[in-house]
This record gives structure tokens, sequence and C-alpha cells, in this order.
């Protein structure tokens, strides 16, 4: 099927954007298109105003801040698998992205428009939840952050009021002596996660660990963070019986099913991504693997 | 509504007004006449809609036309000089790399963007790039033999 016609608009910046998707009935934001041309060729999604943000330049940027990484939520997919800056303050992220849907669909499709678009088999909102990314969002009412945690609302839902848009997004710079790790697992290189698993870890001087993430995709409608595995590592000595006991709490964590992957079946998966995630996050902190 | 817009396909400059919601693909095939890009599943998925812009491969039925004004398309029917096919055209021949050749156009032009970028690929790169040109007839192998062909014949001609 084709796309059903829409009226365009390509606003130069960013308040002519937030004005006309404010006052625009049934307008939808166009960025990269890799989730929302698939919608609207299918007829799942029929706007009647698309407002293209291609034009305005600053949402495209990669910056270095004092705290660590902006990143414009217009960046392709493609730019920041070839960052170097990405590769230096967050390569969870750098690793992350290069599993992102496939070579064309990378060279349009943007890291705004899959926080977005939220598909619980993407790659790029489990590294938002493993560090905690904050979300700057312009609207009608002026901007504000929003911490990643509270921004799936519910299932390709995002907590965002009508009228504003996602514009950039801040990571913070890890600490020394730390390592993360990104896993998924799919029937082909090119599909979304049936789960992935993200991990950090931040060793101390004494070799225990001193900051813990764990973020998995692909068992619920958003990324799961596991925070009671996470509280289990910290002060624990980097050994395979904690990724053990890490594994086994991602294993029990409560997970969705559908008929080709049952909710036991991606535990199964969470388990085992989990405890190779740790192992590898602890070697990139300068640990042993503890394999 | 439709938007005036401006690019180079294949070589050739070409304005003209287009309807908002025509993709690149549809337009290629239905207005120029290049039916060498292939739709398959009109979800950015099989890859057999590849056209490069700009020298990079994107899915031609998940662009917008108006996504590539000023920009510069080459579609399969663009990549042979004086009716000579191209090192990779050719390479894919050499190894019978096709069988039905529905996804070849979309597989030659992403080939032809990796080595570009990478004159002497290792396999798992060559595997990786091939990731969104999906082939239902059959195995990968003789596609990964055309594209070492192609490194190769590339590398002797420079």
């Amino acid at each position: 099927m084709k796309a059903p016609p829409f009226h365009y608009h390509a606003p130069d910046d960013l308040a002519s954007a937030v004005a006309l998707l404010a006052t625009l009935e049934n307008a939808r934001v166009l960025a990269g298109g890799q989730s929302l041309m698939p919608m609207m060729n299918l007829r799942l999604a029929g706007p009647d105003h698309l407002i293209d943000l291609g034009r305005i330049a600053d949402l495209r940027r990669i910056e270095e801040t004092p705290q660590g990484l902006r990143i414009g939520a217009m960046t392709t997919q493609r730019a920041l698998e070839k960052s170097d800056l990405v590769r230096r303050l967050c390569p969870l992220l750098a690793e992350a992205v290069a599993l992102v849907g496939h070579q064309q669909t990378r060279n349009r499709g943007t890291l705004g428009g899959s926080l977005c678009h939220l598909d619980p088999g993407a790659e790029l909102p489990v590294v938002a939840a493993a560090l905690d990314a904050v979300l700057h969002v312009a609207g009608p009412a002026g901007a504000r952050r929003i911490a990643f945690r509270d921004f799936p609302l519910d299932y390709l839902t995002p907590s965002l009021a009508p009228g504003e848009v996602l514009t950039h997004v801040d990571i913070a710079r890890a600490p020394a002596n730390s390592g993360a790790a990104f896993l998924e697992f799919n029937r082909r290189p090119a599909d979304f996660a049936i789960v992935s698993a993200a991990a950090t870890l931040t060793l101390g001087v004494d070799g225990r660990i001193t900051q813990a993430a764990i973020a998995l995709g692909g068992v619920s409608h958003a990324p799961v963070r596991l925070a009671q595995a996470e509280a289990g590592l910290i002060g624990a000595r980097a050994s395979v019986s904690a990724w053990e006991s890490a594994a086994h709490l991602a294993a029990q964590s409560p997970c969705d099913g559908d008929e080709l992957y049952p909710a036991d079946y991606r535990q199964e998966l969470s388990g085992v991504l989990v405890r190779r995630a740790l192992a590898i996050a602890c070697q990139r902190a300068g640990g042993a693997a503890h394999v | 509504m439709t938007i005036p817009v401006s690019l180079v396909i294949n070589g050739k400059t070409q304005a003209f007004d287009v309807g908002a919601h025509h993709v690149v693909a549809d337009v290629l095939r239905e207005r120029f006449g290049l039916t060498g890009c292939k739709v398959g599943c009109d979800q950015g998925v099989c890859g057999a809609c590849t056209v490069l812009v700009d020298g990079a491969p994107v899915t031609g039925c998940a662009t917008f036309m108006f996504a590539v004004d000023g920009r510069e398309v080459t579609t399969i029917e663009g990549l042979g000089l004086d009716g000579a096919l191209s090192p990779v055209q050719q390479a894919f021949l050499a190894a019978g790399a096709f069988q039905c050749g529905f996804c070849t156009a979309g597989m030659i032009l992403s080939v032809t963007a990796l080595l570009l970028r990478d004159r002497d690929p290792d396999e798992a790169t060559i595997r990786q790039w091939l990731a969104g040109n999906i082939c239902r007839c059959t195995g990968y192998n003789a596609i990964v033999e055309a594209v070492r062909r192609a490194a190769r014949q590339v590398a002797e001609a420079s």
C-alpha cells in the first residue's frame, strides 16, 4: 500500500515547528521517517499534516558538554555510529546504534525518532534507560526536561504533551573505571531485538563495584531497569556469582510474551544476556571478565 | 499538495513538482521509468528499493521525494559507464550471485556504497552491509563471493 495524501510543512526553526504542531489538527512530526513511513504505507497512521524537522539544523548536533554528551534529536543513527565523540564519551550508544535496523534505515533514522516511537524491541530506548538520559522537549508552554524513566507512558506512547517536540538528549559522562556493554538476540541481524540488554559498571579502587545499571528491552512495552539486581551488585566484588545473581533476577523479572516468543523464553534470554553483558562491561571497566 | 523539487538523478538534473506523499521508489519507477528500483515490502525492511542518496544507501519506499530535494540520487541504471557494467555488476554476474534478480539492484547499490568506504571489507563487514538487502531465493554465499570479487577487481584497476 501507499501513504495517504497529507499537507507538508517544512519549518526552518523550532518555534515555527512547535506553533504548527500546536495549531494544526491531526498533525505529526516527521523525523527520519523509518517508523512513521512504514506505518503510513500500511495506513496504520494517516496524519493530515506532516511537519518535517529536517530543515532545523540546530537539531542535528553532537556536542561535548561539561556533563557529557548532548545530541540533537534529528541526528541520524548513522551519524551517531560514525561519531568519534560518541565512541569516546558513550561507547554503549556507539555499540547499540550499530545494531539499529540496517545501513539503509540508519542513514535516515534518527535518535529522536527512535526514542519517541518507542518500539519495544528498539535498541536506543534501552540505552537511554540504562544511562538515565535526560530528554529536552520544546512546546507551546516552553521547554522542559524529562528523565527517560518518566518518558514512556505506554506501548508506543511517549510522555509528550500536544505540540511538544523532542529537541535534544543529554547523556552524562561515565566516571573513570567504567565499562558498558549492549547485547541483543534476534533471528536476523537487522531485526528488532527479541530481547536486548544494556549494562554499565564502575569499579572502585578496591575492585568492588560502585555503580551498576542494567536495562532490558523487548520484555515490556518500554525498557525495564533491574533496580534490585543493580542494588545487589553495588559493593560486591566482580565475580561469576555476582553476574549469576543479577542474571537470576533478570530471568525472574516480569515479562510480556507473544505467540512467537513466549514470556518464559524471553526471560531465559534476559538472564543469559545480562550475565554476558555484565562480564563484558566489567572487562571494559578494566577488571577481569569473570566468565 | 505538490512540492517543487530539484535534484540530480543518475547524473542529470531534474526539476519537477511532486505529490508530498510520493516516495522516492515510486517516483523513480513511474515518472522516470527507472524500474530497476524494485518495491518489495513498502516498510523499509527488504532493501529491494535501495538507492544511493549522495552515495549513501537508503530505502526508496521509506523516503519521501521531498527529502531528496537538492541531493544526488543514483539507481542501478546510473552505475555503468558508457554502456559497460560497473565492477560490482560484473562481479555479481561472474559469481552467479542472483537467482530471480528482484533483490539484485538493491544489493549491488549497497555493495557499491560499501566499496567506496572500505576497499577491502572482511566477511563480517560484507554481511553487515548486506543485512538490509534480503534475498528470498537462495543463500548469501555467492553474493558474498561477488563482493570479494568486486573488491579485488576494484583494487586491481587502481
